[in-house]
C-alpha cells in the first residue's frame, strides 16, 4: 500500500510579520475631486490616526502568502473527504463560473425589482425544484446554514402552535442527533428531551409513545439518521407525534441518500431543512458560506420568513405582505450566489440524475461497509444508506483509538472521516464517501484502512504517533484552550 | 450529468456483487414500499455544460444591463472595488473545497488565515478578541445580544432606531422566543440616537445599549458619550458596524468604550451578490472571550514544537455542549472571511485609509451638491461617512422612477421602515462613483425637482 509522499512545503510567517513600511498591495485611482479637510467632515476626536499593526505588503507577497497557506490544506479536489454527515462531494467548477456572472454579482439587494428579474427567477425556480425534490409545499431560501435552518424551522413550529393558542414547551431529540439540534431547540426557546435509540440505532417507538404528551411541540429527527440508517417506522413515528398535536422536524443533512428515491413530504414530515452545501454540491469553503433552505407543508407556510418570491402579472416580486410570518431571520434574502450554484447543479443533473446520485452514494457507502466489515467493528451491522459508522473496538485492544486511525489516514493521503460522532457509538468513525468517488478511489481508501488495521496490530506506536507526513504533527489543543492565543500581537 | 458520477454501470455491478445484493433497489429495502417513488422527479431534463452556461447567462441578463447603471444604493450592502487577487486566491480549491478545519494537520492554511482574520478584525475594531465569522450583519447583532445577555443575565436590551431596520427585525425574531425584551430608542433631530431617552430608559435590568456606527443614516454616533451612559447603568455598549470601510478613518469602537462590536464584513472584498453570501463579525474584550459564539482559531505547537493553529475553546460550542452551547452556529462564512482577509492585507494600513478617505470625500461632495438643489435638502445635520439622508419635495419613488430612465439607481427610499421619513432617500456614494456621475445625478435631480 502506497502512502502519501511528503513534498516541499514552505513555512510561512504571519502576514503581519511580513509587513514593511512603504510596501503597498493596492492600486486606486486618484481622487477626482478636491478634498475637504477631514476635520471639517468628522469630529476631530473621532478621526483615527493609524490602524496599529495593520500589514503593509506588496501584491506579490499577498499572493505568495495565501498560495503557500492554501498548500497546507486538503480539499475535495485533493482527494476523498469522507466526513460523515457532511456530504463532501465534488463541487462542479461550472457552478462557480455561472454564480459569478456580472449581472448576478453586482446586484444590489435593494435594486428595483425590474432590474432583479433574473435573480428572482433563480430563487423562484430553485424553490420550486427543492419543493419537488422534498415533496414539501413551500421553501424559504433565507437561511444560510444547516443550524440556521434548524433554528428557523423550530421558530416556524413555535409560531404554528402559538397561532393555534397551544402552549408547548418541549422538543424531543434522539441521542444520535447532530449537536446543532439541541442547541437550535434551546435558542428557539424549547426544553430538549433526549430520547434513546433502540438496539438497531433507530427511534424506539415504545419509548416514544411513553414520552409523548401535549407539551411536545416537535420531534426533531434526521432521516436517514446519523448512523446512516433509514427510520423504517417513520410513518408510525409521525402518527404518534401528530396524534398528540406535535410536529415532525427533519434535519435534511442526509438528503443525499433520498433524492428521487423517497420524499420527506410523503413521510409525514412538517418542516425540513436542506444544506445546499452538502446535497446540492456547493463548496464548503473551509466552513462556509453554506446555503440553507427550510421546506414546509401547507400548514406552516403562513409563518415562513419574509419576503418570499412570487410571480405576478408584471413578473417576479418579493412579497412582504405575510401577516403571520415569523419576520426576518437574516438581512436581505439569503446566500444568493450559493442558490445560483445549487440551481446549476439541479439543472445539470435533472430528476433522473439526482436519483442516480443518491443510488451511487448508497452503493459507495455499502461497498465500504462490506469491504471493511470484520476489520473494523460495526456497532450496527445493518445495510446502511449513504454513510456507515464503524468503531475502534477491535483496534482499541492494542491501544489504537479512533483519533489515531484518523491521523494515520492522513499519511495515506486521505482526509479522515467524522470521528467520535454520533455520540451513541463509542469511538465512532463515520464514513460518507458520496457518489463522486470512483471505485478506484474507494479501493485505495479501503486498502489504507486495512493497512492501518495491520499496523495497529504490528506497530501500534506508528499509528499512535501519526500523522508523520503532514506539515505539522498533532497539535497541543490543551494548551491552546488553557492559555488561548487568539490573535497576533507585535 | 454523468461527468459527476465516475462509476460506470459495470463498476456499480461489481460493487453490488461485492456488497452481496442483486440490485440497487435491495439497498433501499429499509424504506417502506409505500414511500418509494415510482416516477422520476418532475424536473427539467439534464443540461450539458454549454447548455447550462447559456441558460444561466440568459437568466442573468433578465436583470438588465446592470453594469451600465450608476447606483447610489447602500444600506448595509456596498459596492466597492474588489482587487483581482481576491477572487483569484479564493478560487484555490484547497481553500474553496475543504470543510471546517476539524483536522488541524490538514487545515493549517484555513486555520492560519482565520487567525490572521481574527487579528485584523481586532485591529480594526479596537477589540481584543474576534471569532472566525458569523453569517452576516443582522444575525451577528443577534448573536451579540444573546452574548450580552449571557454575560450579565439582564433581560432587556435597548436598541437605537438608527440601527439597520432589517438587523432590528432579525434581532426581534431571535429574541421573542427566549425572553429578551427589546426597547427601541428613537433618533433625534440630528438623526442620532436620542441620548436623553437612553438616559431615561437605561436601568439595572438593561443588558446592553445597541447603536450603529456609522448609523443607518450614515451619521457618526457619539460613542464616547453613549459608552458613559451605558456603563453608568452597568450595561454593555454593543456597537454595530454595517459599513466597516469607515473604520479606516474612524476611531475604533473599542477605543471609545464598546464592549461588543458586531458587524457586516461584505465591504471587504465580497461582491454584492444580491445580498449574500456576506460575513458577520463579532469582537469583544478578552474578559468575555468564553462567551463568544462560533469558531475561534488559536495558536499552539505540535509535538515537535513546531508552531501551528487549531480550533479552540470548543467547549462553548454545540458539538460539545449541545443544548448548553453559546450558539447553535456550526457552518459560518469562512470563505467570505478569507476574502476579507486577502482584501485587507492587499489594501493594508494605507490602502484602507485611502478607500475610506475617497468614500467620505465623494459622499461629502455629493451631500453638498445635492442639498443645495431646490426642493432638496439634508434631513439631518451632523457628520456622516459615505451615506446621508436627502429630503425631497417630490415623492422619492417618483424621483427614482425618473432617474432609472437615465440609468441611475437612486437612493434607498426610507418610507418602508420609517413612515416619518417617507419623503427621504438614503444616498450612498462609494469610491466606485466618479465625480461626473454625481454631477449627472445632480443635473437630473435639478430637472426633476
Amino acid at each position: 500500500m502506497n502512502q502519501g509522499r511528503s513534498s516541499l512545503v514552505r513555512d510561512e510567517k504571519l502576514i503581519f510579520e511580513l509587513s514593511k513600511p512603504g510596501r503597498q498591495g493596492y492600486s486606486l485611482p486618484k481622487l477626482d475631486l478636491s478634498p475637504q479637510p477631514l476635520e471639517k467632515l468628522l469630529p476631530p476626536s473621532y478621526i483615527r490616526d493609524d490602524i496599529a499593526g495593520f500589514p503593509e505588503v506588496s501584491e506579490v507577497e499577498v499572493v505568495r502568502h495565501f498560495t503557500r497557506l492554501s498548500t497546507w490544506n486538503y480539499g475535495i479536489d485533493t482527494g476523498l473527504y469522507p466526513l460523515g454527515s457532511c456530504t463532501m462531494k465534488y463541487n462542479p467548477k461550472v457552478n462557480e463560473q455561472v454564480s459569478t456572472l456580472e449581472e448576478f454579482a453586482i446586484s444590489h439587494p435593494y435594486q428595483p425589482e425590474e432590474l432583479s428579474q433574473g435573480n428572482l427567477k433563480v430563487m423562484k425556480t430553485l424553490e420550486e425544484f427543492l419543493a419537488e425534490i422534498t415533496g414539501m409545499d413551500r421553501v424559504s431560501l433565507q437561511v444560510v446554514a444547516g443550524a440556521h435552518g434548524e433554528l428557523v424551522g423550530l421558530m416556524l413550529i413555535r409560531a404554528y402552535h402559538d397561532f393555534r393558542g397551544e402552549k408547548k414547551t418541549k422538543v424531543l431529540i434522539p441521542d444520535s442527533a447532530h449537536g446543532t439540534n439541541p442547541a437550535s431547540a434551546y435558542f428557539a426557546g424549547y426544553q430538549v428531551e433526549e430520547i434513546p435509540s433502540n438496539s438497531e440505532g433507530r427511534i424506539d417507538l415504545d419509548h416514544l409513545r411513553q414520552v409523548v404528551n401535549q407539551e411536545v411541540a416537535a420531534l426533531m429527527l434526521t432521516n436517514p439518521n446519523t448512523l446512516g440508517l433509514f427510520e423504517e417506522e417513520i410513518l408510525q413515528i409521525a402518527e404518534i407525534i401528530h396524534h398528540s398535536g406535535g410536529l415532525i422536524y427533519c434535519d435534511g443533512a442526509n438528503m443525499n441518500a433520498l433524492m428521487g428515491i423517497a420524499k420527506p413530504g410523503d413521510m409525514g414530515i412538517d418542516v425540513l431543512h436542506l444544506n445546499l452545501h452538502k446535497t446540492f454540491s456547493t463548496p464548503h469553503g473551509g466552513g462556509g458560506p453554506g446555503g440553507g433552505a427550510v421546506a414546509v407543508n401547507r400548514a406552516l407556510e403562513p409563518f415562513l420568513p419574509v419576503p418570499l418570491v412570487e410571480k405576478g402579472d408584471r413578473g417576479y416580486y418579493l412579497n412582504y405582505d405575510r401577516p403571520n410570518s415569523i419576520g426576518k431571520v437574516r438581512s436581505f434574502y439569503g446566500n444568493f450566489a450559493v442558490m445560483v450554484k445549487a440551481l446549476a447543479y439541479i439543472l445539470t443533473m435533472g430528476g433522473e440524475g439526482l436519483r442516480l446520485v443518491s443510488e451511487a452514494a448508497v452503493v459507495n457507502a455499502n461497498y465500504i461497509r462490506k469491504k471493511l466489515a470484520g476489520i473494523y467493528h460495526l456497532p450496527y451491522d445493518l445495510p446502511n444508506m449513504h454513510e456507515v459508522v464503524f468503531s475502534d473496538k477491535i483496534q482499541a485492544a492494542k491501544g489504537v483509538q479512533t483519533i489515531d486511525i484518523a491521523k494515520r489516514l492522513m499519511d495515506y493521503g486521505f482526509h479522515p472521516p467524522t470521528i467520535y460522532f454520533p455520540l451513541i457509538v463509542h469511538g465512532a468513525l463515520m464514513i460518507e464517501p458520496t457518489e463522486t468517488e470512483s471505485i478506484e478511489e474507494l479501493d485505495a481508501f479501503i486498502e489504507a484502512m486495512k493497512s492501518i488495521a495491520i499496523e495497529a496490530e504490528e506497530n501500534p506506536e506508528l499509528v499512535r504517533s501519526a500523522p508523520h507526513l503532514t506539515k505539522v504533527s498533532r497539535l497541543d489543543e490543551v494548551t491552546a484552550a488553557r492559555k488561548p492565543v487568539l490573535r497576533w500581537q507585535p | 450529468m454523468r461527468h459527476y458520477l465516475p462509476n460506470t454501470e459495470e463498476d456499480l455491478h461489481r460493487m453490488l456483487e461485492a456488497i452481496g445484493v442483486q440490485s440497487i433497489e435491495d439497498l433501499f429495502a429499509s424504506i417502506p414500499e409505500e414511500l418509494r417513488l415510482t416516477e422520476s422527479l418532475k424536473l427539467p431534463p439534464p443540461l450539458s455544460e454549454p447548455e447550462l452556461v447559456d441558460y444561466m447567462r440568459r437568466v442573468a441578463k433578465k436583470n438588465g444591463p446592470l453594469s451600465t447603471y450608476t447606483s447610489f444604493l447602500g444600506g448595509g450592502a456596498y459596492h466597492h472595488y474588489i482587487p483581482a487577487i481576491v477572487p483569484s486566491l479564493l478560487s484555490r480549491s484547497e481553500f474553496m473545497t475543504c470543510y471546517t478545519p476539524y483536522q488541524p494537520e490538514l487545515s493549517q492554511g484555513t486555520l492560519q488565515s482565520i487567525f490572521e482574520y481574527q487579528t485584523l478584525i481586532c485591529q480594526l475594531t479596537g477589540m481584543e478578541v474576534s471569532n472566525a465569522s458569523l453569517y452576516e450583519g443582522a444575525t451577528a447583532l443577534a448573536e451579540g445580544v444573546l452574548m450580552s445577555n449571557r454575560i450579565n443575565r439582564r433581560p432587556r436590551v435597548l436598541i437605537s432606531e438608527a440601527v439597520h431596520p432589517e438587523y432590528r427585525m432579525v434581532l426581534h425574531t431571535y429574541c421573542k422566543n427566549i425572553g429578551i425584551e427589546l426597547t427601541t430608542i428613537p433618533f433625534d433631530q440630528s438623526g442620532s440616537t436620542d441620548m436623553g431617552e437612553c438616559n431615561n430608559l437605561l436601568d439595572d435590568h438593561t443588558s446592553a445599549l445597541v447603536v450603529q456606527y456609522p448609523n443607518f443614516f450614515g451619521g457618526i454616533e457619539p460613542l464616547k458619550e453613549l459608552t458613559s451612559i451605558a456603563h453608568s447603568a452597568g450595561s454593555l455598549l454593543l456597537v454595530v458596524v454595517a459599513e466597516p470601510i469607515s473604520l479606516g478613518l474612524l476611531k475604533p469602537p473599542g477605543e471609545l468604550g464598546a464592549d461588543i462590536v458586531t458587524g457586516e464584513g461584505q465591504s471587504f472584498g465580497n461582491p454584492l451578490n444580491y445580498g449574500g453570501p456576506y460575513l458577520g463579525f463579532i469582537a469583544t474584550r478578552s474578559t468575555y472571550q468564553r462567551n463568544l459564539p462560533g469558531r475561534l482559531a488559536g495558536q499552539t505547537k505540535d509535538h515537535q514544537g513546531r508552531g501551528g493553529f487549531v480550533l479552540t475553546l470548543a467547549t462553548r460550542e454545540q458539538h460539545i455542549r449541545r443544548g448548553k452551547a453559546t450558539s447553535n452556529i456550526c457552518t459560518n462564512e469562512a470563505l467570505c472571511a478569507l476574502a476579507a482577509t486577502i482584501y485587507l492585507c492587499a489594501l493594508g494600513k494605507k490602502g484602507l485609509r485611502e478607500v475610506a478617505y475617497q468614500n467620505i470625500q465623494k459622499a461629502a461632495y455629493a451631500k453638498e451638491l445635492l442639498s443645495g438643489l431646490k426642493g432638496c435638502r439634508c434631513k439631518f445635520e451632523g457628520p456622516t461617512f459615505n451615506e446621508f439622508v436627502l429630503q425631497l419635495d417630490t415623492p422619492p419613488e417618483e424621483v427614482n422612477r425618473a432617474l432609472l430612465k437615465e440609468r441611475i439607481i437612486g437612493g434607498l427610499p426610507l418610507k418602508r421602515w420609517y413612515p416619518q421619513l417617507s419623503d427621504c432617500l438614503l444616498m450612498c456614494v462609494t469610491e466606485m462613483v466618479p465625480k461626473g456621475e454625481i454631477d449627472r445625478l445632480s443635473a437630473k435631480l435639478e430637472e426633476l425637482l
